[in-house]
């Protein structure tokens, strides 16, 4: 069975994601502290809110630097939300410096009629991925949030993977090489969002994992 | 295209769902967790739970309720009722919940509202506004009617002005407003969009319409007339008098962009 590690630093809602990657085929292991993400295939950064209080939580768990070297390493990675946001280098909302993984800035939706952005809307893919194997263009996936990030650089264009319209086009997707990012929500988006967790959970199976990553007594969380 | 959501509501009492005027004549109507599954297969964008005891003692309940909710429902999930202070709005996001919605609580301690939204972000936090038309000789008329907020189930006034009211509570941080025409709520004699047109026409946030849907020409009503992001309905789905699929399909063929029923889609 395919272990996939999610980051539990306080911010909310952890049931939904377990749950729907139990129900994807995964063995999950709700992570608090460095030492569980060992043994795991593939990491999920979740959470909604601002980034400052996240990445102080993230720090006082220490588990900033095994996130950071996760992605760096191109290991399995989804972030979902402001998990994705973190991805970037810092997000406007409160000016709080990010992970860095990927160029660019989380933003707020200035053009957007209404703010925060909460509802189902159209995802349409720039290019294909595994992630959305399966799943019909322009499917709709559930958003809650008022900032998005903007990826920067030589590679933005490379690592947009999906665009959204809410008053302006923001990006919903991102990806690059096994690190994804995704601004909805695929744990609250119903069959379609169950479909992407699966093709994470593959994707992450079909990953070799150094042999030197796996440990054998990694702690099983509850949710 | 952003799709206006369509959102069973399920009342909930001492761990079942129920539906009556609020908090008369209130009727069994099925197990939560169950009935929200059906309707999140059925097409529901998003279940709202209000807990309509919320006695302390029935904490736990609720809890359960919500946690074997969201390992069955797939999509989100906004819990009301009784949430006083920041650890209790904690406990309920914990439990599965995306949102919590404030009232009563926030009426007595309005910086409830900013402290939620600080520890959780706005878009976790709604704040429900139930309001009734004041009368003739409070200076309201048909012409230019006012609205005043009351918690209890409307049976007790704030005197406080709900427009006003929704301003200050998006001020202090709230990301979605529940408006509930306590006047309609239970009647059937379709949403007060006078009431939904001058909210939404003073903030920002996302307004959800509560209270006197019939059919669906109510809830196109609602998105036209009364500016509305979500349409919020109880009795008549729970009484299957009208599916969500047919709900959706109405509001579609009135130009409204919805997010096709799964089935209906395939």
């Amino acid at each position: 069975m395919t272990r996939i590690a999610v980051v539990d630093y306080g911010a909310g809602n952890l049931v939904s994601i377990d749950q729907a990657l139990r129900d994807a085929g995964a063995e999950v292991v709700v992570a608090r502290r460095p030492a569980e993400l060992a043994g795991a295939a593939g990491l999920v950064v979740p959470g909604v809110g601002a980034a400052g209080p996240a990445m102080a939580r993230l720090a006082r768990r220490a588990l900033v630097d095994p996130i950071r070297a996760w992605a760096r390493d191109d290991r399995p990675f989804l972030g979902i939300c402001l998990g994705m946001q973190l991805l970037f280098e810092a997000s406007d909302e409160d000016g709080a410096a990010s992970l860095g993984v990927l160029a660019g800035r989380t933003e707020l939706l200035r053009e957007a009629p209404r703010l925060p952005h909460i509802g189902w809307n159209a995802v349409r893919r720039t290019r294909e991925h595994p992630l959305f194997a399966g799943i019909v263009a322009d499917a709709p996936f559930y958003f809650v949030h008022s900032f998005a990030p903007r990826p920067t650089g030589p590679a933005a264009e490379a690592v947009t993977l999906a665009t959204t319209e809410h008053g302006e086009t923001f990006v919903s997707a991102v990806a690059r090489g096994a690190l994804a990012g995704v601004q909805f929500h695929p744990e609250r988006s119903a069959a379609d969002g169950l479909r992407l967790l699966a093709n994470f959970v593959a994707l992450a199976a079909a990953h070799v994992v150094p042999a030197a990553a796996v440990a054998p007594q990694a702690r099983r969380g509850a949710a | 295209m952003l799709a206006v959501r369509v959102v069973p509501c399920l009342d909930v009492a001492n761990g079942r769902v129920v539906k009556g005027t609020r908090f008369v004549d209130l009727v069994d109507e099925g197990d939560p967790p169950q009935l929200a599954e059906r309707y999140a297969r059925e097409g529901a964008d998003e279940i709202v739970f209000l807990d309509i005891t919320a006695a302390p003692e029935g904490r736990g309940t609720l809890l359960d309720i919500v946690e074997r909710t969201a390992r069955r429902a797939f999509v989100p999930l906004t819990v009301g009722g009784g949430v006083r202070s920041v650890l209790e709005m904690r406990d309920v996001l914990r439990a599965g919940a995306d949102k919590v919605s404030l009232n009563t609580a926030a009426v007595a301690g309005p910086d409830l509202v900013r402290r939620c939204a600080r520890r959780f972000g706005s878009q976790a936090v709604v704040v429900a506004i139930d309001a009734r038309r004041r009368p003739a000789d409070r200076g309201a008329t048909q012409e230019t009617p006012a609205w005043e907020v009351v918690v209890k189930g409307g049976r007790e006034d704030t005197g406080l002005d709900a427009v006003a009211w929704a301003e200050r509570v998006v001020a202090l941080g709230a990301g979605e407003l529940l408006v509930t025409s306590i006047d309609r709520d239970g009647t059937q004699a379709g949403y007060d969009t006078a009431l939904l047109r001058a909210i939404a026409d003073r903030v920002r946030v996302p307004v959800v319409a509560s209270g006197g849907a019939a059919g669906p020409a109510d809830f196109i009503a609602a998105v036209r007339e009364g500016g509305a992001s979500a349409v919020l309905a109880a009795s008549i789905f729970h009484r299957r008098q009208h599916s969500i699929a047919a709900i959706k399909a109405a509001m579609a063929a009135a130009g409204i962009p919805v997010r096709a029923v799964p089935e209906v889609a395939a």
